[in-house]
């Protein structure tokens, strides 16, 4: 047995860092990179010889989070970008999103994928509005667990009244928000204190430090539901003529949303609604008895149902609704904005459907947080909206179910993804 | 339930690119699946089998060839599209050269970028609408911003700061008529998971991958390959006048374009000894060799606005 394998496979987390330049979001990617023994010795020299070229001290670890040669020119971030790292037991992928203009189309593109957000707060500032901005968002695209870590502790002496002033402020306006699961951490990400490692300074803090909280955080997507959905992908019907076994084979791919199947299983095909029994579940043609969240299977059905890519199979004791009208929160991804006269055509897990907007409940300032009234939908947009679907989805709401509660918008116009939507 | 109830990561990994292989095959009319024969590609045929067998492949394989290719690699390459019983299409930079598209700056330049040329012309041949590539976002940090599924321009042409919003697991591969897609399966994995993978489906790799004495010089900091057989018979890479040929232990971590790929020492034989060393390692993959990224900090950006993968 080789040293990896004594160690048990944590599988994988997915989070985002929520945070402006100031906040020191990059210092602190940065510093998760160095100290897990990510960032590889010709990398630390180009960010030395960077550092040194800007004239800077030190080595900037924020210069790990640079990317394209537009952004260094321009010395912001334009877009989401993924970092990778792993403890060996864990694997990690960050979705780093930038705070300028843009901020909330590259926020909820970030927090799609992930499980946990980072909530960075400067202790010299507390909460800003931009604290809230980002508390909010994540709470709207469903983020089940918050981290708020409270970073430029060496800024303030380390001072534990500061931290928990913050703390507190944080609580009072998180009840507000209904997020539940919240975590705090004192940092200095310039520093590495409580990183990976404890450093001497922050002796009052007897929590975990935020790697070790990263570490036990619950990886899978769907916690809260165990409801079985497998939208259709692809249909595989070999037709081999040198091999007649497979003359009837028809596998209906995909990949498990939610919730769990095993051979014998009883299900249901949507639209049809015909039913049937599990009769196999493969993975590239070898059986597996058993298929779990997030899993990619071929399923096989003991009767002959027509079924193509787009229809959902589900357990026949578990059947979604097939709506024709939905209630959504939709962020508006596009410069042009949304024209309420046109046609949209919205995907849903592996199905399109035409659309065409019903009613603007109300639009919602990411600021104040308040529900304003609207009238259209502009790029950073986030509105409660009604859409009219030409054909029905089978759908569950997004906070019990991301996977069957997702959708993007697409102007077939251009073909552009100018939109996204959670289903109420 | 006797079965965990979360999976582990390189399951995660595996099932995310099948969901993405599929993707391409449901959205898209005509698409094709790059394979040089390098350890990637190599993963991704693996990817392709679990996603489709027991039937075929909804694509063919395709192999941008810039006649500078390791005999081993290209040998290994049409070996394993037999085994798979898969079509392999080969278009070569040479053509390109012929036909008067490529044209060198002089004889001794790297035909690496050029495949980009030889790549739009194939994707009109074709009419291909999608192309399969197995790039990762850990190797460059152009690539760690590029979308998963990656519109391209009738120019083949990526544009950075006008990408489509990526959202979920919710692809958009609709293009127009002329306009392609390139979309990248493995682009969550790191140089890691990818030994990790090999290692764990036992996938056989072209033997240049593994511990072998080699003819090289040193060369600015880096170790160089000379005298490498072609196809043909013929060698290329020659050493310069004055130029020292040491017979090194070495092994490649990135295999492509004779021109610029270099080895690192090592006398890791298997890949067990690979996973080991890849965990240890100081330097980066694309850092150690690929000779064509050291160029200028943004070169792969540039390269990928031309159309490159």
């Amino acid at each position: 047995m080789s040293a990896r394998e004594q160690f048990e496979d944590h599988g994988l987390l997915r989070f985002l860092t929520c945070g402006s330049v100031d906040d020191g979001k990059s210092t602190l990617i940065g510093r998760l990179l160095f100290d897990t023994k990510t960032i590889l010795a010709d990398t630390l020299s180009a960010i030395a010889k960077t550092s040194e070229k800007r004239g800077m001290g030190a080595v900037d670890l924020s210069l790990l989070t640079d990317g394209l040669q537009a952004e260094r020119e321009q010395g912001i971030t334009i877009d989401v970008a993924y970092r990778y790292f792993s403890t060996g037991t864990r694997k990690y992928i960050i979705a780093d999103a930038p705070g300028h203009e843009q901020y909330t189309r590259n926020m909820v593109t970030a927090a799609s994928t992930a499980n946990l957000a980072i909530i960075l707060i400067d202790a010299r500032k507390g909460i800003l509005t931009q604290t809230r901005r980002h508390s909010k968002l994540a709470s709207l695209v469903g983020i089940p667990h918050l981290l708020v870590a409270v970073n430029k502790m060496d800024l303030v002496d380390y001072s534990q009244a500061t931290y928990e002033k913050i703390k507190a402020d944080y609580l009072e306006f998180a009840g507000k928000l209904g997020i539940e699961d919240v975590r705090f951490i004192p940092l200095s990400a310039l520093n590495g204190d409580m990183i990976v490692d404890r450093g001497d300074k922050l002796n009052w803090y007897d929590g975990p430090t935020l790697l070790d909280i990263l570490e036990e955080t619950p990886a899978a997507h769907t916690e809260h539901t165990e409801k079985f959905r497998f939208p259709v992908q692809y249909v595989c019907r070999p037709q081999d003529s040198a091999n007649p076994d497979l003359h009837d084979y028809r596998g209906f791919m995909g990949r498990v949303e939610a919730g769990t199947l095993k051979v014998g299983d009883a299900v249901t095909v949507l639209p049809s609604g015909l039913t049937s029994t599990v009769k196999a579940i493969q993975i590239g043609g070898v059986d597996i008895p058993e298929a779990i969240t997030e899993q990619s299977v071929t399923i096989l059905l003991a009767d002959e149902i027509d079924t193509s890519r787009g229809d959902m199979i589900v357990k026949s004791s578990e059947v979604p609704a097939a709506v024709k009208q939905i209630e959504a929160t939709v962020c508006w991804l596009a410069e042009t904005p949304m024209d309420r006269n046109r046609t949209y055509l919205i995907r849903h897990t592996t199905r399109d459907s035409k659309a065409k907007l019903a009613a603007i409940d109300h639009r919602l300032d990411v600021n104040t947080l308040e529900k304003v009234a609207a009238e259209k939908l502009a790029m950073n947009d986030i509105a409660q909206v009604t859409f009219k679907l030409a054909q029905p989805l089978f759908a569950d709401p997004y906070l019990e179910n991301r996977g069957t509660g997702a959708f993007i918008i697409i102007d077939e116009s251009n073909n552009n993804t100018v939109g996204a939507g959670m289903i109420l | 339930m006797t079965q965990r109830s979360t999976l582990s990561h390189l399951d995660w990994l595996e099932a995310e690119a099948i969901h993405i292989m599929r993707e391409v095959a449901g959205q898209c009319a005509n698409p094709v699946l790059l394979f040089s024969g390098g350890k990637d590609s190599i993963c991704m045929l693996r990817i392709a089998e679990k996603a489709f067998r027991p039937g075929k492949f909804p694509f063919p394989l395709m192999h941008i060839d810039t006649g500078h290719n390791y005999r081993e690699v290209v040998a290994f390459r049409d070996k394993r599209a037999a085994e798979l019983g898969e079509r392999l299409i080969v278009r070569s930079v040479e053509d390109s050269m012929k036909r008067g598209t490529v044209v060198l700056k002089h004889e001794g330049e790297s035909r690496n970028k050029h495949q980009s040329v030889t790549l739009l012309e194939a994707i009109e041949e074709f009419g291909f609408d999608a192309c399969i590539g197995g790039a990762r976002r850990d190797e460059e940090k152009a690539r760690a911003k590029e979308r998963i599924f990656s519109f391209r321009d009738e120019f083949g042409q990526w544009d950075p700061k006008n990408q489509r919003p990526e959202l979920w697991s919710l692809y958009n591969a609709r293009s127009h008529k002329g306009e392609n897609i390139r979309a990248f399966p493995i682009s969550n994995w790191t140089e890691m998971d990818v030994w990790q993978y090999i290692e764990r489906e036992k996938l056989e790799l072209p033997s240049i991958y593994f511990a072998h004495k080699r003819p090289v010089v040193l060369r600015q900091g880096s170790i160089v390959p000379v005298n490498v057989p072609l196809m043909n018979g013929e060698l290329t890479n020659l050493p310069k006048a004055g130029e020292e040929i040491i017979d090194l232990q070495v092994r490649f971590r990135t295999v492509g374009d004779i021109s610029c790929t270099a080895p690192v020492e090592s006398d890791a034989d298997n890949v067990e000894k690979i996973v080991f060393e890849t965990a240890t390692t100081t330097i980066t993959e694309r850092g150690a060799t690929r000779l064509d990224d050291q160029t200028s900090e943004a070169s792969m950006e540039q390269r990928k606005k031309e159309g490159y993968f």
